[in-house]
């Protein structure tokens, strides 16, 4: 996985609650999704009109906010489908850090799987740094150290985010996880020969022809 | 005596190989099943990586995604139903998985297959690259669904790296009304609790209705978990689990069978078993729901008017329901019954089981879909739709003018390219009604299939109990 120790760049507001992983990216599109062109379609049903063109209140379509690194978005965000395409697609269009009240947890995970940072934060300070991120010209200013756990804004305003270690660990080094359990199978090997035991069941399936 | 345990904590602590921080475990995976969008491209991915399927003999993989559900199919009748069905297939022949394919008589959807075949067992631990597998949570297992990159980890290492989620218990007691059913007790459920109420959560269902409730009905229940943010729901097993299971093909056998029954027994929350919370639901209070809006929990009494934005608390929940009414079409204020339907779908992996099918013929049967209407039915799998050819259910539909088609996904996810057209109103018994769910510009309200049938033979959102009753039954 590549790392993410450090980012710098806009934050782009997007105020909406419960934007779910098919409007993230469309199930049209995942047939012949690849982590190099899922961005092209990404967000398609808020940043494209009905003609195709590009949606011009559509916080990323907007002058200032074009390059963004960062999303700030409503609670709850990438919810419902487990679809990795959506990380795929946010990381596609350049963003690397996505901070909400809440997310889905299937794609809080698969964040981490991308090397995308997710940060909850109180609603509170959502708002704040949605303020602060503006919705006209977006500042470059914004911060994110991982090695610290804050993110600074351009009024120089320093926030604290909660990181688990081996989440922390895995996107400052860039560590696979694959890799990583693989290296203590035999632990794997020692829980089954116990439990195969146990519950034979699990291990001894019958038959379908 | 030892703490009083949960259900969940039970599951969770059987299965940890190693702790790897607070928290944050190395949990054993009991069963994979792997469906022909995720599971095709993780196989490939594992390939590409030089990594093996650590265990094959606890997978399962079977399409349903992207094949077509028309009568007659085969692989090349949808779009990708080659290349990621026949994927499958392939990469499934290569590492010994075990594969249910087009032509095999236990193909279906994958969370159909799992519970009715036996290779979801109480206690188990299952996953698949999909959000619904919360589904398996029904038969007493710990189900959840996972990403892509964390399916090639489940495959290479058959463990999965798990944050403890917290516990809640959601008891729900009392009767149920007249037409009333699963699917309009958990999106009342949703509504009541909100999208993200769940998030977080293993979620175990209680409670004499659900005592009292079938194995499909729990497994309806059980699916649409993730709609209010919850990765896990479960319900302790029980007789009716035992019943279910007992005669299915990929279960134990005679001694191990008992061995098993034995061990299972004891998978139930403890008396005095402490949850993060306890949410309680008055069964009696529940009508039958349907949605109206583009999140499962924006759903109401079919006896409801069309909520107005203002009625929500918060500004950002308001602008959702204005964006979701200009979606839907629809105005606030408005009865939902009445509304013109131009489709219906009865299927997916929430409502497409033998029973789902025999509530919607017996609305079916004897009526007309009407004439504006496009109905299908598309049952879950293979024997499910072999059962219900047996007993005539597929006559009822046909003579009423639905189409009777083959087993998967369909409609629901349209990944197949069987798409509502822009600004078609659909009643679906699946479990998503976002935006371009069913197809761009689609319009999709849930209900169950009952409800899902008289919209179909009536035209218009209706009130399943307020049908007139045919001459004959006078």
């Amino acid at each position: 996985m590549e790392k993410l120790q450090q980012l710098q760049g806009v934050a782009a507001p997007l105020p909406r609650a419960n934007i779910d992983t098919d409007t993230i990216t469309p199930m049209a599109y995942l047939n012949n999704a690849s982590r190099q062109n899922m961005h092209e379609h990404t967000f398609e049903p808020l940043r494209f009109l009905a003609d195709g063109s590009e949606n011009p209140d559509f916080i990323l379509n907007k002058p200032g906010y074009r390059d963004a690194t960062i999303l700030i978005a409503g609670r709850n965000f990438g919810c419902g489908s487990s679809r990795e395409t959506a990380v795929w697609g946010i990381r596609g269009l350049g963003i690397r850090c996505v901070i909400a009240e809440s997310f889905g947890d299937i794609f809080f995970n698969n964040c981490f799987q991308n090397s995308v940072l997710p940060i909850r934060l109180p609603a509170e300070t959502v708002a704040e740094l949605m303020a602060e991120a503006g919705d006209d010209q977006g500042s470059t200013q914004f911060q994110v150290d991982v090695a610290s756990r804050t993110l600074t804004t351009p009024s120089g305003r320093i926030v604290t985010f909660d990181l688990p270690p081996d989440r922390q660990a895995a996107l400052l080094e860039g560590l696979d996880e694959v890799e990583q359990t693989l290296k203590d199978d035999a632990d794997t090997t020692a829980f089954q020969d116990k439990d195969h035991a146990a519950r034979p069941w699990i291990y001894d399936l019958g038959n379908i022809e | 005596m030892s703490q009083p345990k949960t259900l969940f904590a039970k599951l969770w602590d059987a299965h940890v190989v190693r702790s790897l921080g607070e928290d944050l475990d190395l949990l054993h995976v009991d069963r994979l099943m792997l469906h022909d969008l995720s599971g095709a491209r993780a196989m490939a991915e594992l390939a590409e990586r030089g990594l093996k399927v650590r265990n094959p003999e606890l997978c399962l993989a079977t399409p349903d995604h992207s094949i077509s559900s028309e009568p007659g199919r085969a692989l090349a009748s949808s779009e990708y139903g080659e290349r990621l069905g026949g994927g499958l297939r392939d990469m499934a022949e290569a590492t010994g998985v075990r594969h249910f394919g087009l032509e095999h008589p236990n193909q279906g959807i994958v969370h159909v297959v799992g519970p009715e075949t036996g290779f979801t067992l109480p206690g188990c631990v299952l996953v698949c690259g999909d959000s619904h597998t919360s589904t398996h949570g029904a038969m007493g297992a710990m189900a959840f669904g996972i990403g892509s990159s964390e399916l090639v980890h489940v495959m290479a290492t058959q463990t999965i790296r798990q944050r403890r989620p917290k516990a809640m218990r959601i008891t729900i007691d009392g009767e149920l009304g007249p037409g009333v059913e699963a699917k309009d007790v958990i999106l009342h459920i949703i509504g009541h609790l909100g999208v993200a109420a769940g998030t977080g959560h293993a979620v175990e269902y209680a409670g004499s209705t659900i005592a009292n409730m079938s194995m499909e009905g729990r497994l309806t229940i059980c699916n649409l978990s993730i709609e209010f943010g919850a990765r896990m729901g479960m319900v302790a097993a029980d007789e009716t689990t035992y019943d279910y299971l007992r005669d299915t093909a990929l279960a134990p056998k005679e001694a191990a069978w008992d061995e098993a029954l034995a061990y299972w027994r004891t998978l139930v929350s403890d008396e005095g078993a402490v949850f993060d919370r306890e949410v309680n639901i008055d069964a009696s209070e529940i009508a039958p729901q349907i949605t109206w809006g583009t999140s499962p929990g924006l759903t109401l009494a079919v006896t409801d008017n069309i909520p107005t934005p203002e009625s929500f608390a918060e500004a950002e929940l308001q602008q959702n329901a204005v964006n979701a009414l200009e979606y839907m079409g629809l105005n606030a204020g408005d009865a939902i019954a009445g509304t013109k339907v131009d489709r219906v779908f009865i299927g997916s992996c929430t409502n497409s089981r033998l029973s789902d099918l025999r509530r919607a013929a017996a609305v079916a049967k004897g009526r007309r879909v009407a004439n504006r209407v496009t109905a299908w039915v598309v049952p879950g799998s293979v024997p499910i739709k072999t059962a219900a050819e047996a007993e005539g259910l597929h006559e009822i539909f046909l003579a009423a003018g639905f189409e009777w088609r083959e087993p998967g996904c369909a409609q629901c996810v349209a990944s197949n390219g069987e798409v509502i057209a822009p600004g078609e109103r659909c009643v679906s018994t699946s479990n998503r009604n976002f935006v371009g769910r069913q197809g761009p510009g689609a319009r999709t309200h849930l209900a169950g299939p009952a409800m899902a049938a008289a919209a179909a033979v009536t035209g218009e959102i209706t009130d399943l109990r307020n049908l007139a009753p045919l001459e004959e039954e006078a």
